[in-house]
């Protein structure tokens, strides 16, 4: 039994005082002697070549400083992925969605910026353009990039066991196809950058609203031509990222080159329009699932096809649709499976990591698709679920290797809670239940560019101060590696003071993307910590004549475990360490890197892909409006295996936060594009839940102890996003008969349904009574008939 | 812009003379002129809350309202709200509480359940999620947020004020 002081506690995040003061600050807070304020000129046109910019009128307005086109700047691409970099900061040449980057100005004043950028004209050719994905995989169709035909830009292909030998072995063989939608992250904060040029020694700092400070440092490198070692990248507080902020944009280069050229800081901050139109969202996928099933319901064979939509460039192409692709693979037992994977250009908003990173979209369909199966071949939805639950130490056909599973128990908890056995199938029409599951990685093993450093120093006066160069961007990734150093240090959470994400001052970190940090930075800072116990406590040990292995220490007070009464403070402690002339501060110094089981990148390979899973089961329960089509998601309860949580109250923080988003997903937003054109890109027009959407909320501890992650912790936060869409989807179904296939389920859609299957009542038809159980395949809105074999 | 004037704006018990057009925002006022910058610029369109502030004792939008109507008027923002370092009671829930991750949306949600609270001081569940619907946050789902004003409402929670 572990007895902790510090981790496990509900400890307030270290900087929750600062935030609700308003003195916590972000980008758009900071201001520098002799400061400009900069505005990017965007596309209009979805696909056209530039025949022509004229910038001579802005340039001439006064207040102005500056203007560029992309003809003034080094031609150089940068992504965030190394192999798939496809974006100039400026188009060149042409541009390929509405709200692309085609010129930047700098003024005096935000006010003189706007007009300047108003004041330039580009002449264009409009190209013939492509929306969505599975147009542009057509021959003939328009190349976004002529670089890459068919405007397939990332694909995978895995394939496990004996797909064909495992369909013609099974009872039931299902095929259906879904639709996910684009989901904005929406952060509240948009996104800013500010930087500042030494010119006496060829430094540049910037200050970015960014999840990947070191990622971005070397991008701007080779990028802007300017050596890395001369590059600082400070990530102040940042408002909120869910994946979006983990990307470079063109303000972080603009800033930069601007405050090169002029010697003076320079700001970029995006309006939310920009933020919808021109940043990132989730990927919309058409996915296919073919699932060959057991009379019983175990999972044969299963091949799933997915398209995504992945705009005008890659962003996280490869590694989004590898994850989309490795994440089918569990948390069900699956010994034959096949999955393709396209990530297809077109003329659109670009795609790029948001919570879940691929994984939602397949999450949808393959939850659907089990209660749509259950209900054909008469099992048990949830029963089936625990059919093909995967489990602990079992050999994993893509080389997982799972050490701890809390998911048979997941699904038993969250439908023994949700009251599946009296309320499945069994509410009045209107109303009714659903489940769906997921699993998540702890951060990503077996790619480049995953260690996080970490330096503890314990000072003569006992302040603890961390160097940590994880970014924090609001889930509390500071207050939990706090915690963790706190722990091991032996004093209380007041006394540790963490300065983070300041490429210039802290160790190196990946930065905060597949859910990671605590695990990662986290185990960085657990190995630091120890470091400094390695110093100090065998100081102690002599101080209270025991062995080393017997001291204990929590609150700045060291004793030994069988005699507490033998004990000395931090201050006289210290005082001693001084006395034996060895040299303080203490420093401690950790790293951490995955346990890669092979260096493989998963595109090509199989492997590990993340030093631990999380499992999750999710229920859901909504009542229908039949006159409006509204939802009500009347409660969601999660059962949760995250491993021991280092701090519960951060991680019911991340699960609740992760729900709305998740109603969101299933209910609201879709971020609509019409030839091109972004229709809703403002909180009024997208509309994310409001606290008037809040349902009841439910989680449940699954307990697991990991050996990898810090003090037994796994993810927490991002898997808790995949189930809710399928889950209030399967209750919808269960409230209305009505199998829905894409999302969002909007109330016209509901409304239609509900029409459709009163005139097919009126016409005769059992299967569209409301009665749940008649409904199955006749259902309204499902376009894809089953082909039975078998 | 033509039109400037020196306006002098009562913001937490201090008179700013700042220089604004007649376009000029509250928002833009406070943030960029008496740097203010506690309050937050989340939309610019009156759809997020995040620029909640109070005038005369009513919670309203800093980027919906002009800086020149703001004259004669008393401004309360994020920054007087824990004058002298302490925190409010309701700041203090919502620290306690876990009320806030990214902070981005806080101070508007502080301004906006002030205001509730001063109005009313024992509100019922279904009244703060209403008076607060017009105040977003991504990452908290809100349960916190509902907790932490429920816990001052109910005086089972409070600081030292």
């Amino acid at each position: 039994m572990k007895v902790l002081n510090v981790v496990g506690q509900r400890v307030p995040m270290h900087d929750a005082a600062a935030k609700i003061t308003g003195q916590a600050q972000y980008t758009d807070d900071l201001v520098l002697p002799g400061i400009l304020f900069g505005r990017l000129v965007r596309s209009t046109k979805a696909h056209a070549l530039i025949k022509s910019i004229d910038v001579s009128k802005a340039k001439a307005l006064p207040g102005v400083k500056g203007v560029i086109t992309a003809q003034d700047i080094p031609d150089r691409v940068y992504g965030i992925v190394p192999k798939a970099k496809d974006e100039h900061v400026l188009a060149r040449d042409k541009v390929r969605y509405i709200g692309d980057e085609v010129a930047a100005v700098v003024a005096i004043d935000q006010e003189t910026a706007d007009e300047a950028a108003r004041l330039i004209t580009v002449e264009y050719e409009e190209l013939p353009a492509v929306f969505d994905p599975l147009d542009a995989i057509k021959e003939g169709a328009p190349l976004v990039h002529d670089n890459t035909p068919g405007n397939v830009s990332a694909q995978i292909h895995k394939e496990f066991g004996d797909l064909e030998g495992g369909f013609a072995a099974s009872d039931f063989v299902f095929e259906d196809s879904f639709y996910t939608q684009a989901q904005n992250h929406a952060p509240l904060e948009p996104h800013a950058a500010l930087a500042g040029w030494d010119a006496l020694n060829g430094d540049m700092t910037l200050w970015s609203a960014t999840q990947i400070p070191y990622f971005l440092k070397r991008n701007l490198s080779t990028t802007l031509l300017i050596p890395e070692q001369n590059i600082r990248v400070i990530k102040p507080k940042v408002g909120g990222g869910f994946g979006q902020k983990i990307d470079m944009f063109a303000k972080d280069f603009c800033a930069c080159w601007f405050a090169k050229e002029l010697g003076r800081p320079v700001k970029f901050v995006y309006d939310r329009e920009e933020v919808f139109q021109s940043t990132r969202q989730r990927h919309p996928m058409y996915l296919t699932v073919k699932t060959g099933v057991s009379k019983e319901g175990k999972i044969i064979a299963q091949k799933i096809t997915a398209h995504a939509d992945g705009g005008a460039y890659n962003s996280t192409a490869p590694l989004m649709i590898t994850l989309s692709c490795f994440f089918v693979m569990i948390p069900y037992k699956i010994e034959n499976l096949v999955y393709e994977g396209y990530h297809v250009y077109t003329n659109k908003p670009v795609g790029g990591a948001m919570r879940g990173h691929g994984i939602p979209q397949p999450r949808f369909a393959i939850e659907r698709q089990i209660d749509l199966i259950a209900k054909r071949i008469g099992v048990d939805a949830s029963e089936m679920r625990l059919l093909n639950a995967i489990e602990a130490g079992e050999p994993h056909p893509a080389g997982f290797i799972i050490n701890t599973c809390g998911f048979a128990d997941s699904v038993r908890e969250a439908s023994r809670a949700i009251g599946w056995k009296e309320k499945r199938g069994k509410l009045p029409f209107g109303r009714g239940v659903g489940i769906a599951c997921a699993s998540f990685p702890s951060g990503v093993a077996n790619m480049s560019h995953l260690a996080s450093g970490c330096v503890v120093q314990l000072s003569s006066e006992g302040r603890v101060s961390v160097l940590s160069g994880a970014a924090d961007i609001g889930q509390g990734a500071e207050t939990v590696i706090a915690q963790i150093v706190a722990e091991r240090v032996g004093v209380p959470m007041e006394d540790v003071h963490i300065t983070a994400a300041d490429t210039g001052l802290c160790p190196l970190d990946a930065g905060t993307f597949g859910s990671g940090v605590t695990v990662r930075a986290g185990n960085a800072a657990l190995n630091a910590a120890n470091d400094v116990r390695a110093q100090l406590f065998p100081v102690a040990a002599e101080a209270l004549g025991c062995e080393v292995d017997e001291i204990e220490a929590a609150n700045r007070l060291f004793w030994v475990r069988s005699d507490p009464d033998r004990s000395v403070g931090m201050r006289d402690l210290l005082r001693q360490y001084q006395y034996i002339d060895r040299p303080l501060p203490i420093v401690g110094r950790g790293a951490w890197v995955p346990p890669a089981t092979s260096a493989t990148t998963l595109l090509t390979n199989n492997g590990n892909l993340s030093p631990s899973y999380s499992f999750m089961t999710q229920a859901a329960e909504v009542e229908v409006d039949l006159e409006t089509g509204r939802v009500n998601v009347i409660k969601v309860l999660t059962a949760h295996d995250c491993g021991q949580p280092i701090n519960p109250m951060l991680v019911e923080g991340q699960l609740e936060g992760s729900i709305l988003g998740g109603i969101g997903y299933a209910l609201y937003e879709d971020s609509t594009c019409i030839d091109g054109q972004q229709h809703n890109p403002s909180f009024l027009d997208y509309g994310f839940p409001t606290m008037m959407e809040l349902p009841e909320m439910e989680g449940i501890h699954i307990d697991t102890d990991d050996p990898i992650g810090p003090f037994g912790a796994k993810e927490a936060g991002e898997g808790t996003q995949l189930a809710p869409a399928p889950a209030i989807v399967n209750a919808i179904a269960d409230a209305i008969g009505v199998e829905f296939d894409r999302l969002p389920v909007t109330p016209a859609m509901i409304l239609a349904a509900l029409k459709k299957q009163r005139e097919e009542s009126a016409a005769g038809d059992p299967a569209a009574a409301g009665d749940p159980a008649a409904a199955g395949d006749a259902a309204a809105c499902h376009e894809n008939a089953p082909r039975e074999e078998g | 812009m033509g039109g400037r004037r020196i306006l002098t704006l009562n913001v937490n018990g201090d008179d700013y003379e700042v220089v604004c057009a007649p376009n000029t925002t509250l928002l833009e006022a406070l943030r960029e002129k008496a740097f203010l910058t506690g309050t937050k610029r989340g939309c610019d369109l009156g759809a997020c809350g995040a620029c909640t502030v109070i005038v005369d004792g009513q919670a309203i939008l800093a980027c919906l309202s002009l800086a020149a109507d703001m004259e004669e008027r008393t401004i309360r923002t994020i920054e007087g709200i824990s004058e002298g370092g302490d925190l409010s009671p309701l700041q203090q829930a919502f620290v306690d509480h876990g009320a806030l991750q990214c902070g981005f949306c806080s101070p508007g949600f502080i301004m906006s359940a002030t205001e509730l609270l001063a109005e009313n001081p024992h509100p019922e569940r279904a009244e703060i999620q209403r008076r607060l619907a017009g105040n977003l946050c991504r990452c908290t789902g809100y349960v916190k947020i509902v907790e932490a004003v429920e816990a001052v409402a109910q005086g089972t929670d409070g600081g030292s004020r």
